[in-house]
């Protein structure tokens, strides 16, 4: 009675009046301490000497700490290498924490903590992609993934283009800034509240810190303002430092970044440059193809691995590549280290296909969209149909990208409006339009496998209300709402009964991040699990009771039904209490099937994939460059959605984030490595005239997830973002038609109107 | 001790203000505890500490959204705040909040408020224009368009809330208190007050909107001292028609100016509808944007070419100059120790006056061009040649070169084309985070072509946002 249904977000109405609390909205007792970090001013190099007399004996400031100071560990790394919280005397970008310094205000602790005075020793750093592949800056050896003979078949193809495609990085700009607080407790244990996506890792860094146990430290979560990936490790640094102070000082303590700090500080979505060598026929098939993928991770290793293994797994988005080798470059480089992203690499290697399959249009004359279509997945449904595998091996049995296409294609009109167009461009000498159509195939499942694992902890009470609560975080994406609607499902309850809570290690503990597009499939599925526990518990005392077979009782429009005759839940509930039967229960679910080799490139890391496609129509200036997103239209797969309206929010949300990460979105680095676009006056994310007029958004309907998911629903959490690929493919659409077509557009991303103005000049000069 | 008067959410507040930099903001969340305004950014860039304040101008009535993290609290004496809490008791009583709730309009919800603050002082104001209502709300997660959709379904229905009366009343009540002498020190209320003032504090800081100097507070960390509220003064705040030209008070804010010059200038008021956002564009005076000299600035080129003058006024003494004399280089004017600009005098109406912003995205972005043409022509011959650019030099600078390879020639393509080759003459600009000096100098070139096309009226179609869907 719940699933299926497009109910509000679970917080909409505290949204609407303010009253919705985030981590820096919690109120604090009155000695609580506000702390900010001491910043590198150099992005390579050693501190020679620091001297914080000043910053010390500042108005309000009360304890500075540094590496020294730290009573364990000094690492808030995600991953097996280890990354400092504050430096340990060498220095590797410009934002790097030296320091933590604590005063009575916020504002108190910025001013104070400008007044260190700290001599470094430079080194030359290395900032760019081309600096760290000069300097053989790598992270780890090179990862190759093969199959066939793509080198010979290259060779032996009717055509051969090669290529380069450079694609800028991406700024989360959650909305709310990291922030945590720290409260100490009499035994010495702590509680962290913290706006992160992965409160046991947050616990399980402070703990270490604290040189304590994990059962020292409490962290919990009721909703962060937005996280995008940027708070799946970053805001490590901040419970830590949090933590540590509390430590030390015995006081409540805050931190939460100024904007600027947050941007100079926090990593990014990787920059990447890929490099393509593509045989093919005639008609656009492709033959055989190599791809060379150089990640710019910065200065540590983060959850870069996985991104770029990410990356090279969606080198074939959803195009079958017979032949194919995939070489991955981890740089390390003197920037923020690179993090977790919406789509995490998945983006970055579907923009290397589609840029190869753009200019295997462009060069053959043909509607790109054609090309495409020579390239899809099989859809194995169809009886005849061979199953075909990625470049890592692995069989794409789901495929439905070709349905899904044919479908969006004639509701969104596409062959007349491409002629359309092409006539509109023949009457308008200085502005150009451009339209193109590209596929999402996104592969879901944590690929570091252990991941795929989820807790839950389900309640009822005695009056028949129940309490729900998970290891999945809230930030916006209505995953809280999406599992509330599976319990509430489950035990045939109106959703007002169900009550959502704080995500809290102290009720699941050694929870995943809520990352991955995973959250409603692992926390729906743990949920479900603990629900269908108590069901069977309420069933057998029924049973046991009035003598019914477990088929006999129902959970049905809200009431139990025992062989039909209807009995409110609430009374059942109480009957069960006071015969003393378990109503509380945990839930377990860990994602079935998954098994691969990163290395070597072999085996199903994904349990199955989400896909959908998108048309965008553009408008540029070829004067200026300026341009415009007029049209778009999206057919989204979501399995069998749990909640259309809030998958619907997903998908256009996501479309506008990755557009804008396509278009305005660019991070600048001058020459010694300082981030220039550190705040929103100069990092331009979409704007609401940005958003497209009209915005044709369907999900694609079917009988739904083939494998066994909750309520067979596919995530959705990242795909769509990768649908703003086709505002990037409609640009060069709309430049290459002022060659008239001899001249390939092949735009490096961010495309600005700056760089649009520069391919243009390509064509008109013809270069 | 610096006193000041105002209305939050109905409750009358008399402040003695101990930093004159506090801001709304941090005074909100801090003292009042009033967490429901966010805050985004701390430099009036994404809209979510967006507050409704009321102001009562001449018994006029005017409602503004302005961004709380770059308004000191001074700035609010005499006028009435709306937070986000103080909109309605209960979201049902406000059909934007109800429409936000059925439409999906949020998702983190951490944008939201600024939003529903936004949309209902439109709503005061019967403004449906949600592009620019909205340019200064930015929102991460939704894509903008299901708060579009809330925003046009609240329309029908909406209701004035219940307290727009009553803080009306007591606006009228609190604009009576007479201003002590204290508080005019800070407070000027007339140009005399300023006068004084000024030549009392020859290095003091004026603020206009502090849509500048509050970043110099929330950004740069400055703790300032001597420091003056010129916001008050309804002197210096009016527009004027006089012979030919339209005279402006400095502290016309540039809404204001926008909306007052929409039919006698529709292209410079089409510029300032992309200056910041509805947020920004409330608080921000046209004398602090000149005032400031930032070779960015998108008014100055403007009015550079359209031949305006400023008023400059030192201890009560005038003088006044052409524009485009005031800027000197980087950081440095054509203005005394405390000497202030009290009114600029531009044409009353704009000719052939056209100008192009171009920046990264349309709305509230700073440029990395602004470029601005004012040609006469008769008979084909052009007469009369205006051009000024910014984002080209270390200030909004004139294209002396090219005006006057323009000047005398015939208006034709050919004359175009040659005097595009004179812009290196005039400009050698820098490449930064905006855009590079290849761009610049290229875009440069190409808008003096669009000027000429669109003049010419060769081209149906020569702007991507005039295009029909
Ligand atoms: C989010 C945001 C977006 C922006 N977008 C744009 C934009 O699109 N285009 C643009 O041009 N600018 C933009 N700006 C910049 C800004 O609005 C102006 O530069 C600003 O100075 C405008 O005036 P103000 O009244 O707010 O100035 P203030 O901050 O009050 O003052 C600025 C300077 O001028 C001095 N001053 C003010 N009034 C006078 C006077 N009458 N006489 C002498 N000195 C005076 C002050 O002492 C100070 O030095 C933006 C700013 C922000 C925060
Ligand atoms: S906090 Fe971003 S505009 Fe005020
Ligand atoms: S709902 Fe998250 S920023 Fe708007």
């Amino acid at each position: 009675m719940s699933i299926l249904k497009p109910l509000p977000h679970d917080a909409a109405a505290l949204h609407v009046s303010g009253s919705a609390q985030y981590t820096d909205d919690i109120p604090t007792p009155d000695n609580t301490l506000h702390l900010v970090f001491g910043l590198s001013e150099i992005a390579h190099g050693r501190i020679v000497k620091t001297d914080l007399t000043d910053v010390k004996s500042a108005s309000g400031v009360s304890c500075v700490l540094m590496a020294k100071d730290i009573p364990g560990k000094n690492d808030i790394s995600p991953s097996p290498f280890p990354e400092p919280l504050l430096s340990d005397g060498t220095l590797n970008y410009i934002g790097q924490p030296i320091f933590i310094c604590a005063a009575t205000s916020h504002l108190l602790a910025r001013r104070a903590a400008k007044l260190a005075k700290i001599e470094y020793k430079k080194k030359k750093a290395i900032i760019t992609i081309e600096e760290a592949i000069k300097a053989k800056s790598l992270l780890e050896k090179p990862v190759v993934y093969n199959k066939g003979d793509p080198e010979n078949t290259i060779l032996n193809s009717e055509f051969n283009l090669n290529g380069t495609i450079n694609i800028g990085g991406q700024e989360h700009f959650y909305l709310e800034g990291q922030a945590a607080l720290a409260i100490p407790h009499d035994d010495g244990d702590i509680t962290i509240h913290c706006s992160t996506q992965h409160p046991t890792e947050a616990q399980h860094k402070v703990a270490d810190a604290l040189k304590k146990p994990m059962n020292a430290v409490r962290v919990q979560v009721r909703r962060m303002g937005g996280g995008f990936g940027g708070k799946e490790s970053q805001s490590n640094a901040l419970a830590v430092a949090c933590a540590i102070m509390a430590n030390q000082t015995g006081k409540p303590c805050k931190m939460r970044y100024d904007r600027d700090d947050d941007m100079i500080v926090t990593g990014k979505r990787h920059d990447f440059r890929i490099d393509y060598n593509v045989g093919f026929n005639g008609k656009g098939k492709i033959t055989g193809i190599e791809f060379k993928q150089f990640v710019r991770c910065g200065w540590s290793a983060d959850l870069s691995l996985a991104i770029a293994d990410r990356a090279m797994l969606h080198s074939d988005n959803a195009y079958f590549l017979s032949d194919a080798k995939i070489t991955s470059y981890r740089l390390l480089t003197n920037t923020q280290s690179a993090t977790a992203f919406r789509g995490f690499g998945g983006p970055q290697g579907m923009i290397g296909i589609e840029q190869v399959i753009n200019h295997i249009s462009q060069y053959l004359g043909k509607d790109s969209l054609t090309v495409r279509e020579q390239n899809f997945y099989n859809n194995p449904s169809k009886r005849k149909n061979e199953v075909q595998t990625t470049p890592y091996h692995m069989q794409v049995k789901d495929s439905i990208i070709k349905p899904l296409v044919k479908q969006l294609k004639s509701s969104s009109n596409y062959t007349k409006r491409r002629l359309e167009i092409e006539n509109w461009n023949n009457k308008n000498k200085f502005l150009k339009k451009g339209l193109a159509l590209t596929p999402v195939k996104f592969g879901i499942s944590f690929t570091l496998t252990h991941l795929n694992q989820a807790g839950a902890l389900v309640h009822v009470y005695q009056d028949g209300s129940i309490r729900i609560n998970h290891g999945g975080t809230e930030m916006g994406q209505g995953l809280f709402q999406k599992v509330a609607q599976v319990a509430a499902q489950e035990f045939s309850q109106p959703i007002e009964n169900i009550k959502i809570t704080a995500t809290d290690t102290g009720k699941v503990p050694n929870t995943s991040a809520t990352a991955a597009s995973s959250g409603t499939d692992l926390n729906g599925m743990a949920v479900k699990v603990a629900c269908e526990k108590i069901k069977l518990r309420l069933k057998s005392f029924l049973g046991k009771t009035y003598k019914l077979k477990a088929t006999e009782i129902e959970f049905l429009n809200g009431s139990i039904y025992c062989k039909g005759k209807e009995y409110s839940f609430k009374s059942i509930i109480k009957q069960a209490y006071e015969n003393r039967i378990s109503l509380s229960a945990t839930g377990f679910y860990a994602t079935p099937e998954i098994k691969w080799d990163r290395l070597k490139g072999k085996g199903n890391p994904f349990y199955y994939f989400a896909y959908g496609a998108a048309v965008t129509e553009v408008i540029i200036d070829t004067l200026t460059g300026e341009n415009r997103i007029l049209r778009v239209d999206i057919c989204h797969d979501a399995g069998k959605s749990i909640n259309p309206a809030i998958d619907i929010g997903q998908i256009q949300g996501g479309y506008v984030q990755g557009a804008g990460w396509l278009t305005t979105e660019e991070l600048i680095w001058n020459e010694e490595g300082k981030l220039m676009t550190h705040a929103p006056s100069t990092y331009k994310i979409p704007a609401c005239s940005d958003r497209p007029r009209i915005f044709h958004t369907n999900l694609f309907h079917y009988e739904g997830n083939k494998k066994q998911t909750i309520y067979r629903s596919k995530a959705v959490g990242e795909p769509p973002l990768m649908l703003g690929i086709s505002a990037l493919m409609a640009l060069n659409d709309a430049i290459a038609s002022v060659g008239d077509w001899d001249r390939y557009a092949l735009l490096d991303t961010p495309a600005t109107p700056e760089k649009i103005l520069f391919e243009i000049q390509k064509q008109i000069r013809g270069i | 001790m610096q006193k000041i008067t105002f209305i939050l959410n109905g409750e009358e507040v008399s402040l003695e203000v101990l930093s004159s930099t506090t801001t709304l903001l941090d005074w909100l969340r801090e003292e009042k505890k009033l967490t429901g305004t966010k805050e985004g950014c701390n430099e009036g860039d994404c809209g979510a500490c967006t507050v409704l304040v009321t102001d009562l101008k001449k018994g006029r009535t005017e409602h503004k959204a302005l961004n709380a993290c770059i308004l000191f609290l001074p700035q609010l004496d005499g006028k009435a705040v709306r937070t986000i809490e103080g909109l309605a008791s209960k979201t049902s009583d406000l059909r934007i909040q109800e429409e936000m709730i059925s439409n999906h309009s949020s998702q983190c919800g951490f944008c939201t408020p600024g939003i529903v603050v936004s949309l209902l002082t439109a709503q005061l104001n019967k403004d449906k224009n949600y592009d620019d209502i909205l340019a200064g709300n930015l929102c991460r997660c939704t894509g903008y368009t299901p708060i579009i959709d809330a925003a046009i379904a609240a329309e029908k229905t909406a209701k004035m809330p219940v307290w727009v009366k009553a803080d009306n009343n007591k606006l009228k009540k609190i604009s009576t208190n007479k201003k002590s002498k204290q508080s005019k020190l800070f407070l000027p209320q007339t140009i005399k007050d300023l006068e004084k003032w000024c030549t009392k504090n020859p290095e003091g800081i004026l603020v206009g909107g502090a849509t500048d100097v509050g970043l110099w507070v929330t950004k740069k960390l400055m703790d300032l001292k001597q420091i003056c509220f010129i916001g008050q003064i309804s002197e210096m705040s009016q527009i004027k028609t006089a012979n030919q030209s339209l005279n402006i008070g400095a502290c016309t804010t540039i809404e204001t100016l926008r909306n007052n010059i929409k039919t006698s200038h529709p292209e410079f008021s089409e510029l300032l509808r992309r200056y910041g956002s509805t947020q920004v564009r409330n608080a921000a005076t046209i004398g602090g944007n000149i005032a400031n000299g930032s070779p960015i600035g998108d008014s100055s080129p403007a009015l550079i070419a359209l031949g305006a003058t400023i008023s400059l006024n030192l201890k009560g003494k005038h003088r006044t100059i052409p524009i485009e004399e005031f800027f000197i280089k980087y950081g440095i004017q054509n203005k005394q120790k405390g000497e202030f600009i009290e009114s600029i005098n531009m044409p009353r109406k704009e000719g052939n006056f056209r100008c192009y912003k171009i920046s990264k995205r349309f709305d509230q972005d700073i440029s990395a061009i602004c470029g601005c043409f004012n040609i006469t022509i008769k008979k084909d011959t052009i007469i009369n040649a205006r051009i000024a650019f910014g984002g080209m030099a270390e200030i909004p600078k004139r294209a002396i070169a090219v005006e006057n390879f323009l000047m005398g020639s015939s208006w034709s393509d050919e004359t175009i084309s040659k005097a595009c080759l004179e812009f290196e003459n005039d400009f050698n600009p820098i490449s930064d985070m905006r855009a590079s000096s290849q761009y610049r100098n290229l875009v440069a070139k190409n808008l003096l072509k669009k000027y000429f096309i669109e003049l010419s009226k060769t081209e149906k179609n020569t702007n991507v946002l005039r295009v029909k869907i």
